[in-house]
């Protein structure tokens, strides 16, 4: 994922007026991340995505305090009502405000996808190109422990561990970051394999740079647009696991409420109280879509050079 | 190479059996079968509930270690043990299995063709018309979790049936007993029965695989010998194909063998929300009740599943890609 150099020398040149040689030594190279950042804005989808989720997060943190509705504290005198100015979202069968209820859904689900992303990418990185790169009992020792955690089905061990972690965000955390790196460590380690013979990885081996260097300065760069994808997919993976396992009572249990505890509790109704229903699922998908948008525009952003027509 | 071939699956009977001890001592610890009894009226005495329980082995009074050595001994012996009601877990396990394997076979492979399809053809057609509504559809795909989509699917279907005036789409288990007709009539609504939810697991495997084999293919056509071939005088066609399509196939056939692999071991919220009683739908039933044996086999057959996978998995990537050398 190296910079294009006609970019760099462009946006020297634009930046340094017409006698562009004279100037040259005095304007600063962009650095690589400015570089990134405005190819990241310039796309319009990004843009959209990164709009998008700034909204959803301030609508789930400041919506609750402008409305005058708790979800904790039903509306005994309009059970079932439709969307209208006091009940902005309508009100379910027991009379709970479902602005209230699905903005503190949305609060959940929005931080646990966060940190449960950087937590599994970092893993999947670190691991998948640690075994690769050193490989020998490093990489065996590494690959069992990638073996041993995915045979075990992750849904179904946080499902019966509950119990053990109601409502305590931490731990649930730890275990959604736990179970979803091992597929991507393995991709990172595959690919760890065939960039470890390349020329400038050997170069820098035979001048004596460290391992660790070497997978931090030229394994992970060469694998950035991999990982950006996975950590991308990784916050919807997080937050579909844990709106997943709250459609089944294992994740953020009552009196407490989810994006997927409204979502069940809406299924059968779906026909009927389309409320219900449209309003948890339609702030879940677009926050996914908000995110998943991000991701893209990332990876644009990082690797320009990728779409050189053949 | 027969050699390490058998290490290597010694390696992963190992890594089975370790991985379902675990399961079943954590689901020994965590789960209560005694639950059951509560709140039953008349209520079960306590003598009779130990009692029926340890026929099950599922007492919670006899020491974990203990019931795991029993556990252990009946396996030996391939028996996986009882359900808290008394039914055999092997023969509920080989029912869900095959039932699942129905339901998901056409939908995964659907999914694994048309996700690598449109991966690729995006890929190629890069900021193209085609690229961006192919991405933005995967996207927005992607953006809806399955139980959303399945529900979505199930409006759909019912405001359909409603404006035609006749079922049209049924999406309720398997098939319909009481459906008049002869053989063709019941594989046609055995079809019917499953267009909604193939329709449910093609989209969600489509549009994952799609974007990982954009970002690969995308990866792969800037490189030096995808140039090369088509400086040598290949067609771009063949070049693309055969050059940059077949190492741009290594993480998808990743994912992808991992999901055929494990049709067996089911889709939770596909099988949850159409009333296919699989393993997936298991899946959450046994954990709901309690049933320590049974999350203990299904823990077994995914894990036996997934390592299958793993095992495919390296064969086809060392045929894909010459330069990873196994081992």
């Amino acid at each position: 994922m190296t910079v294009p150099s006609q970019e760099l020398i462009g946006t020297v040149t634009a930046e340094s007026g017409i006698d562009g040689t004279a100037a040259l030594d005095e304007t600063a190279v962009p650095s690589r991340g400015r570089i990134i950042l405005k190819r990241f804005l310039s796309q319009k989808s990004a843009l959209f995505g990164f709009v998008l989720l700034l909204i959803l997060v301030l609508l789930a943190y400041l919506g609750p305090v402008i409305s005058k509705w708790d979800y904790s504290q039903p509306d005994y005198n309009s059970f079932l009502v439709t969307p209208n100015g006091s009940h902005w979202f309508g009100t379910d069968g027991t009379g709970t405000d479902l602005f209230a209820a699905t903005m503190r859904g949305a609060q959940k689900s929005i931080i646990i996808g966060l940190l449960v992303a950087v937590l599994a990418t970092s893993m999947a990185a670190i691991v998948g190109a640690t075994a690769g790169y050193f490989g020998k009992w490093i990489d065996a020792a590494l690959m069992w422990l990638v073996n041993l955690l995915l045979v075990i089905p992750s849904f179904l061990i946080i499902a019966i561990l509950s119990p053990r972690y109601h409502n305590n965000l931490t731990l649930f955390v730890i275990l959604l970051g736990m179970f979803i790196w091992q597929i991507t460590a393995r991709i990172v380690r595959g690919q760890t394999l065939s960039l470890r013979e390349r020329e400038y990885v050997l170069a820098a081996k035979y001048m004596g740079v460290s391992g660790p260097r070497i997978i931090a300065r030229h394994i992970l760069p060469n694998l950035a647009s991999l990982l950006i994808i996975d950590a991308t997919v990784n916050v919807s993976v997080a937050v579909l696991t844990e709106t997943g396992l709250s459609f089944f009572g294992f994740g953020v249990q009552p009196p407490d409420v989810s994006l997927g505890t409204l979502i069940e509790a809406a299924q059968t109704s779906a026909t009927t109280q389309p409320w219900l229903f449209l309003f948890p699922a339609g702030f879940l998908v677009l926050l996914l879509l908000a995110v998943n948008l991000i991701g893209q525009g990332l990876r644009d952003a990082f690797d320009p050079s990728a779409g050189v027509a053949v | 190479m027969g050699k390490y071939l058998v290490r290597r699956l010694v390696n992963y009977v190992v890594l089975v059996f370790i991985a379902t001890s675990m399961a079943y001592l954590l689901a020994a610890t965590s789960l209560n079968p005694r639950a059951h009894f509560l709140g039953r009226n008349p209520p079960v005495p306590v003598t009779t509930q130990d009692d029926i329980l340890n026929r099950y082995n599922l007492n919670d009074k006899t020491p974990v270690l203990d019931r795991y050595g029993t556990w252990l001994d009946n396996l030996a012996h391939g028996n996986l043990g009882r359900d808290y009601d008394g039914g055999y877990v092997g023969a509920n396990l080989s029912r869900r299995m095959w039932v699942s394997g129905q339901l998901l076979l056409i939908g995964t492979i659907l999914g694994g063709l048309v996700g690598v399809a449109a991966g690729a053809w995006a890929a190629v057609r890069h900021k193209k018309a085609t690229d961006i509504a192919l991405t933005q559809g995967a996207f927005f795909i992607l953006s809806c979790p399955v139980f959303v989509i399945a529900i979505l699917l199930q409006v759909g279907a019912t405001r359909l049936n409603n404006a035609v005036g006749s079922r049209l789409i049924s999406f309720s288990g398997q098939f319909d007993p009481a459906k008049p007709g002869g053989f063709f009539a019941h594989i046609g609504d055995r079809l019917d029965h499953l267009i909604l939810p193939t329709i449910t697991l093609m989209l969600a495997g489509a549009s994952y695989l799609m974007l990982y084999q954009r970002s690969a293919m995308l990866d792969v056509l800037g490189s030096d010998y995808v140039r090369t071939a088509r400086a040598k005088g290949l067609r771009r066609r063949t070049a693309l194909i055969k050059h940059a399509l077949r190492t741009a196939l290594i993480p998808s056939v990743t994912l992808f063998t991992y999901a055929f692999a494990t049709i067996f071991v089911g889709a939770t919220f596909t099988e949850t929300i159409f009333g296919w009683h699989g393993m997936g739908e298991w899946f959450v039933q046994t954990i709901q009740g309690s049933d320590t044996n049974a999350v203990a086999a299904i823990t077994a057959v995914v894990g036996v599943l997934i390592l299958f996978a793993s095992f495919l998995q390296d064969v086809v990537v060392a045929i894909l890609d010459p330069r990873v050398r196994v081992g």
